[in-house]
């Protein structure tokens, strides 16, 4: 019996500046001889990260942002031992500055379903105890005990289970497939090798509830076939190897992972293996050679990996987002997975909602909410003064949605429709100081890095493309060049070997499609609009519009604003590196972006540094 | 380098093929870099040709060829840092301390580098200076953050709690496995 305690103060934020809260709140319990009475807990990620690190008390739910090892002395007399909250420390709603105590009133959350983040940031991830009491590991009982590995399948399928990881694979259709594969020994493989720039789900799902993954992994062997699985997890991400592994020892002495599980017979194990840095290897079969010892190459796919994949055996792959979802799925039955979502996308979707926004974080939806609800009530819309332009999603295999189509519902094939992709989660609100030639040319120069070289369309294309690119936002393209570009684009797409190729050139076409006009503005007017592209561009100071508060003066890092107090201020031109760093920081709309050729027209200005 | 401490990798891991991947993420960790002394071992060891360990050293990003500089700065360049500025606080790093991104300053005290989404996307931009993420950062915070550490005045993070190799082969039933090669 484990002890019983009458409050829980839950710690989230293990990567922001939280290591010395969870010390700070033991110590000062312990001081106020309330060690037996109340536990400290660092969870995982809750999510709201612009407000982190965040604490929050069990029961009562108070939920306290921004805390520093400062408050706790506060929060302690206050809360724990008197019983009330502290007002200075709770989230206030930014439009109307209500102050809202309550963890489940705050609308960032209300609009969330979370499934796969059911326990995140509310149980302790290095605790099999803990995920157990939370109804952990009683859906592998279930299956073990209850039902056959064909029956297991068919209710993964009528749930309408889609692979998490991007192209939307049905889940159920790839087990059936492994299982039906010829071969005594199969392997099932969860892909935590999550690359794509501006997605971390996945980590914050492996560090906070690593047994979600591992159950989701041993109800696949258990209706695959397989007696062995392994984690591919991204090196850059320690502590969710950690975790993992402490998850994995606690399975092991628990009986709920190895020889006989619950005495049903059935044996699984799992084995970690840590990723190297390299954006392909979250490609399935490069995955795979990865896992086998060698360079991450991906091969070309006319044998599925289910029928010969690793050590060329059936292997079934799956995001550990899909396999997360699976333990709730055989509690609570497919249909009632199946009645959350789209006709065609079940369920619900984790993004990292991230870029230009008031509140980012992880999130967690239903499959069906449209792009406008997650940027606007979710995510709290744009910081002040600025103007969404477009939502880029799916990573460097995505693409950019424009402001204009925002009701789009997400799900898998509206955003394929729409020219992007669901891809792995990633979801970047972009404003209108975003440069979309800048944003295509970003994800082309990951993408030339990330390349394996294996293919000449992917090795070469993306390399041409990207010079196109560079040459638009310097300034010396030429009309004919965005056709060129687009024939590029499509040869890649077509011809390329796996995956990463034949996506590549979908931020370009995308931002073609919506944002034709900002490439030809580069190349007629060479002028970029969104003050980016910095050859193109120069910052000037509109004299009427400046009240000479000196705000620019402070941030400029190359000294090169000068003005008197209450006078306009100037730039010089010749020591300025257009970083833009003013025009973010004025509050008065007097920073405007020109194009460069306009600065020779410039009444001459005396800058007195 | 150490030959032995090298020699110890390739034992925690039973020696085997399919683990050099594993071996090389431990030598990186332990030198900050891969000495050519330590590729030779591990290809003599495991029977392999020396070529082959090369392409694991050089196809994945994590690996260094080069040793690095005594404290490591790295600024996110992942999408959500690029929209809110990493790749202008990278250049203003390297403009202060007047060192190419990828490289180390003359005295060795710094290394700078440029790196892919670092997974902590909504504290964008992020700096990590010897493992210690710092976000929402600036150029100015990230030079001054910069200077503090190079000048000692910042304590060095400890180390990563490291992952034992024992734990993860004990996990792997290697009786599935065909033997490499």
């Amino acid at each position: 019996m484990a002890d019983l305690y009458r409050a829980d103060v839950l710690i989230s934020c293990l990567h922001g500046q939280s290591a010395d809260l969870a010390p700070t709140f033991r110590q000062e319990i312990e001081r106020r001889g309330m060690a037996g009475e109340v536990r400290v807990v660092e969870t995982g990620c809750r999510g709201f990260c612009s407000v982190g690190p965040v604490v929050s008390i069990q029961p009562d739910g108070e939920f306290y942002v921004n805390v520093q090892p400062a408050d706790v002395p506060e929060i302690v007399e206050e809360t724990l031992v008197k019983g009330r909250p502290v007002q200075r420390l709770t989230y206030k709603e930014p439009t109307t500055r209500k102050s809202i105590t309550k963890y489940d009133d705050i609308p960032f959350y209300g609009k969330q379903m979370r499934i796969v983040f059911r326990n995140t940031g509310l149980i302790d991830p290095q605790s099999i105890d803990e995920y157990i009491a939370v109804g952990g590991y009683e859906a592998l009982g279930k299956v073990l005990t209850s039902m056959t590995p064909e029956e297991v399948i068919e209710e993964v399928k009528k749930s309408g289970l889609r692979g998490r990881g991007g192209a939307g694979f049905r889940t159920g259709r790839k087990w059936e497939s492994t299982r039906k594969a010829k071969g005594d020994v199969k392997y099932v493989i969860a892909n935590g090798d999550e690359g794509d720039p501006g997605a971390f789900m996945d980590r914050s799902l492996m560090e906070g509830d690593p047994h979600a993954v591992l159950e989701g992994m041993a109800i696949a062997g258990f209706a695959v076939g397989a007696n062995q699985g392994y984690v591919y997890v991204r090196d850059e991400y320690p502590l969710a190897v950690k975790n993992l592994n402490l998850a994995i020892q606690q399975a092991h002495e628990y009986g709920l992972l190895g020889e006989d599980i619950l005495g049903s017979g059935f044996a699984f194990d799992i084995g970690i293996v840590r990723g190297a840095g390299a954006f392909v290897c979250g490609e399935s079969s490069a995955l795979m050679q990865s896992l086998e010892g060698k360079v991450g190459e991906p091969r070309s796919k006319h044998v599925h990996a289910t029928d010969r994949g690793l050590w060329d055996r059936p292997s079934c792959l799956n995001n550990v987002e899909t396999l997360a979802n699976i333990p709730v799925i055989m509690l609570r039955g497919a249909e009632w997975f199946a009645s959350i979502g789209t006709e065609n996308s079940k369920g619900t979707k984790g993004f990292c909602l991230v870029g230009k926004i008031r509140n980012p974080g992880l999130i967690e939806v239903p499959m069906g909410m449209t792009l406008k609800e997650i940027i606007y009530d979710i995510g709290g819309g744009p910081p002040r003064g600025r103007k969404v332009k477009a939502v880029q999603t799916g990573g460097p295999s995505g693409g950019c949605i424009p402001t204009s189509r925002l009701d789009l519902a997400v799900d898998y094939e509206t955003l394929s429709q729409a020219g992007s992709m669901m891809g792995s989660g990633g979801m970047i609100a972009l404003d209108d100081r975003t440069c979309m030639v800048d944003i295509s040319r970003f994800f082309l120069e990951f993408l030339k890095d990330e390349s394996c070289g294996k293919c000449a369309p992917c090795r070469e294309g993306i390399k041409r493309m990207l010079e196109i690119l560079t040459a638009i936002s310097n300034g010396d393209a030429k009309m004919g060049d965005i056709d060129t570009l687009e024939t590029l684009a499509k040869t890649v797409q077509a011809a390329s070997l796996c995956g990463l190729g034949k996506s590549a050139p979908n931020p370009v076409l995308s931002t073609l499609q919506y944002f034709r006009q900002e490439y030809e503005q580069h190349i007629t007017e060479k002028f970029c609009p969104s003050g980016v592209c910095r050859s193109l561009v120069a910052y000037v100071v509109v004299d009427d519009k400046c009240k000479g508060c000196g705000l620019c003066i402070k941030v400029c890092s190359q000294e090169s604003i000068a003005g008197s107090a209450k006078q306009p201020h100037v730039i010089d031109q010749a020591t300025c590196i257009q970083c833009g760093a003013c025009f973010d920081a004025c509050r008065f709309d007097a920073i405007q972006v020109i194009p460069r050729s306009q600065v020779e027209l410039l009444p001459k200005q005396e800058v007195h540094a | 380098m150490n030959g032995d401490r090298v020699n110890q990798i390739i034992d925690a891991y039973g020696g085997d093929r399919t683990s050099t991947l594993a071996m090389l993420q431990d030598i990186q960790r332990e030198y900050n870099y891969l000495p050519r002394e330590a590729l030779e071992l591990i290809a003599r060891r495991l029977e392999l040709p020396p070529g082959h360990v090369y392409q694991m050293a050089t196809f994945f990003k994590a690996f260094s060829l080069s040793p690095k500089g005594e404290h490591i700065c790295k600024v996110c360049l992942g999408t959500a840092c690029h929209v809110k500025g990493g790749a202008i606080i990278l250049e203003a790093l390297e403009r202060e301390f007047k060192v190419k991104s990828g490289s180390t300053t003359a005295d060795g005290k710094l290394s700078v580098e440029g790196v892919r989404c670092l997974g902590a996307c909504a504290l964008a931009p992020i700096v990590v200076v010897d493992d210690e993420p710092h976000g929402q950062m600036s150029s100015d915070t990230s030079i001054k953050l910069v200077q503090e550490v190079v000048s000692g005045q910042v304590a060095k993070a400890p180390a990563p709690a490291e992952v034992k190799p024992a734990v993860v082969r004990a996990a792997v039933d290697l009786s599935a496995v065909p033997p490499a090669g």
